[in-house]
């Protein structure tokens, strides 16, 4: 089983976001995987381990991203790539796509692709249907259980109102939610080997192909108005007054 | 001079903190508040590789070096001083121990199945009479073809009830020419006949923390098991301390930060008279002492796993490490607390805990006194470093991982 995981490096979740003279600025928080994309580097290991193959990660980006790949190397990943190309700034969706496409054909051989189910800053999580569509592969989104069955998946997807399972022949796009199962801790055999990793770059030129148009532009960036919050201490003598008091002020203010 | 971590560090300690705080940090407040230990912290620790974390790969270990193992405990003692404990006396009191004074038989034996978490060690000195007057003395063993004897007493042992093997030094001379002779150390198996132990409740703080007592009646432990000579026991029993206080002054320096952190979150969003408490100077001094403190505390313990990694001697440099760094998480505590106010006295915040957590590390693996009179020896020159029949073995980026 040929396995590829795409992943993305973001700020830390925790990294407070703040939009400074146009641009959007996490201060000194680190860049990290992105959460969602754990998630995906799990189903790829656990997919090689059902089945065997190799798992390799694919990220775009500059170096820097290096970090997020060696996270999935340390995870268990068997290989990583990076496509770095300075003309590859400031992608959407479709132009991300059309690159890691191009990435898993130029690969070769490729059963499964993974991806997190959104990147927690872009946050359009369209990234990988777009990808299987170039690909002409089945798009199986918001995956929570996924089994193979010698050339056929079947997957159960967890969407709003349940779960709805569907059937496809690999080779598929996966996109994976929470409900998968908590990705593993790297282990420290994998830290070593990740940290002593030389990542090999691949530029636009490997890929075959000039930078890809962007179909989407972002002219303009804002922090969510903030709101006025004001608190009000409600005091009585007995938990009964204040519980009274309590029920009348929310009646009044119509929030029952 | 490089004061950088390697990636491999930083990789280790976002490792060993997700899995501190995404695992053990939601709910040590309830094992806290119910005096027990988690049960399933020893396994998981062991499944993550933490227990074996500095140990070569051929003797079961992950092949890390000795300043992963510092940060490893700053990052658990960051969540609770449980965590780190378990690192003091399962890798340095006991696996470390062997390390240096074991034989290749006792390293195949013992360290592999310790070094991958399948067994779990201790480490058994203190008795119900003594610490650290070693003279006073009490448990002892005798001689009897392939065996030794051992009776007596041990106390204040963590992970009394939990370990299967515990690293314990008994005189073996009841009439040593000086308090330090005729003391020997042995490896013993907590399964065999003749050992009851038992837990220590009521405890001030690392309630989450197994403590215990050990009884030893008539047990026989296989000359095998003996650890370096007869005699070797009080030289064994300090290489132990210093690889221990290292664990614990690189955990105490976890606790110095976790009480920054939560007093730096806690001054942006306390106001008083108008403003953010951070705001006023007599808070200020309060966090800026904690930060100073957490960097010293930081650079000690780094410098003594730096020291590790050579080859070299630390005893002395792991007593300032583990002196400042408990008595200033002590303190950090303490002064988290006061600005915590009200909050930081009750146990819906974690300073309280904290606080009674720090005390112990002050007074256990050689007290705050004790650490000052070898300072002190070092200082006058009335104590060098003679070489030892067995080092603890430098690290090998290299040989480690075969």
């Amino acid at each position: 089983m040929k396995i590829i995981v795409c992943i993305k490096q973001v700020p830390d979740s925790a990294a407070k976001v703040v939009v400074e003279g146009g641009k959007v600025s996490w201060g000194d928080a680190p860049l990290v995987i992105n959460p969602w994309d754990e998630y995906a580097v799990e189903a790829a290991l656990q997919q090689k381990e059902a089945l065997g193959g190799t798992v390799t990660a694919i990220s775009i980006g500059g170096e820097s991203a290096k970090e997020a790949i060696k996270h999935a190397l340390a995870m268990g990943a068997d290989d990583a790539i990076l496509i770095s190309d300075p003309a590859l700034a400031n992608l959407d969706t479709q132009a991300a796509a059309q690159v890691l496409a191009a990435a898993i054909r130029k690969a070769g051989g490729v059963d499964m692709a993974f991806f997190g189910r959104q990147a927690i800053d872009g946050d359009s999580g369209i990234t990988p249907s777009q990808t299987a569509r170039l690909l002409g592969w089945p798009a199986l989104t918001l995956s929570a259980v996924i089994k193979v069955d010698g050339g056929n998946v079947r997957v159960e997807r967890a969407i709003e109102e349940g779960r709805q399972i569907v059937t496809a022949k690999l080779p598929a796009v996966f996109s994976l939610v929470k409900d998968f199962g908590e990705p593993r801790y790297p282990s420290f055999m994998g830290i070593r080997k990740a940290s002593r990793a030389e990542i090999p770059a691949w530029s636009l030129g490997d890929l075959g192909m000039v930078a890809p148009a962007t179909v989407i532009s972002w002219p303009e960036v804002m922090n969510p108005p903030s709101r006025e919050v004001t608190c009000e201490v409600i005091g009585g003598g007995s938990p009964q007054e204040i519980a009274e008091k309590l029920a009348d002020k929310i009646l009044a203010e119509k929030i029952l | 001079m490089d004061f950088d971590l390697t990636q491999e560090h930083t990789m280790v300690q976002k490792m060993v903190r997700d899995f501190a705080t995404k695992e053990v940090a939601p709910v040590i407040k309830e094992f806290d508040r119910k005096q027990e230990a988690i049960p399933w912290m020893l396994p998981r620790m062991g499944e993550l590789g933490i227990l074996g974390i500095c140990f070569p790969v051929c003797y079961g270990g992950q092949g890390m070096d000795y300043i992963s193992l510092g940060l490893a405990c700053e990052e658990l003692e960051a969540v609770d001083t449980a965590l780190r404990v378990v690192m003091s006396v399962h890798v340095g009191l006991c696996g470390m121990t062997l390390l240096q004074w074991g034989t290749e038989e006792q390293k195949q034996e013992f360290l592999i199945p310790l070094a991958k978490g399948e067994k779990f060690g201790c480490g058994a000195f203190t008795e119900p009479g003594m610490g650290s007057d070693l003279a006073a003395m009490r448990t002892h063993a005798k001689r009897d073809g392939n065996h030794y004897i051992l009776n007596g007493e041990k106390m204040w042992i963590s992970l009394a009830s939990k370990a299967d093997f515990a690293m314990i030094t008994v005189r073996t001379d009841p009439n040593p020419a000086r308090p330090t002779d005729g003391l020997t150390t042995f490896l013993v198996n907590l399964h065999s006949p003749g050992v009851t132990r038992g837990d220590i409740h009521g405890k001030l703080g690392v309630r989450a923390g197994s403590t215990g007592w050990i009884n030893f009646q008539d047990v026989r432990v296989p000359v095998a098991n003996r650890i370096g000579e007869e005699g070797e026991g009080f030289k064994i029993t300090m290489s132990a301390f210093d690889s221990g206080r290292y664990t614990v002054g690189a955990g105490a320096t976890g606790l110095i930060r976790a009480a920054l952190e939560s007093s730096v979150k806690y001054a942006r969003e306390r106001t008083t008279f108008g403003k953010p408490i951070g705001e006023h100077q007599m808070i200020q001094e309060k966090i800026a002492k904690m930060a100073q403190d957490h960097e010293i505390a930081r650079l000690l313990y780094l410098q003594v796993g730096w020291m590790k990694n050579q080859g070299r001697r630390s005893t002395l440099q792991t007593t300032y490490c583990k002196k400042f760094a408990t008595e200033a998480s002590f303190e950090a505590a303490n002064q988290a607390i006061q600005i915590h106010g009200a909050y930081g006295f009750s146990d819906e915040y974690d300073m309280e805990r904290y606080l009674r957590n720090a005390k112990g590390a002050v007074i256990y693996e050689g007290s705050s006194e004790i650490q000052v009179l070898i300072q002190a020896g070092y200082a006058l020159g009335e104590r060098k470093d003679k070489a030892l029949r067995c080092e603890l073995p430098a690290y090998d980026a290299e040989a480690w991982q075969k």
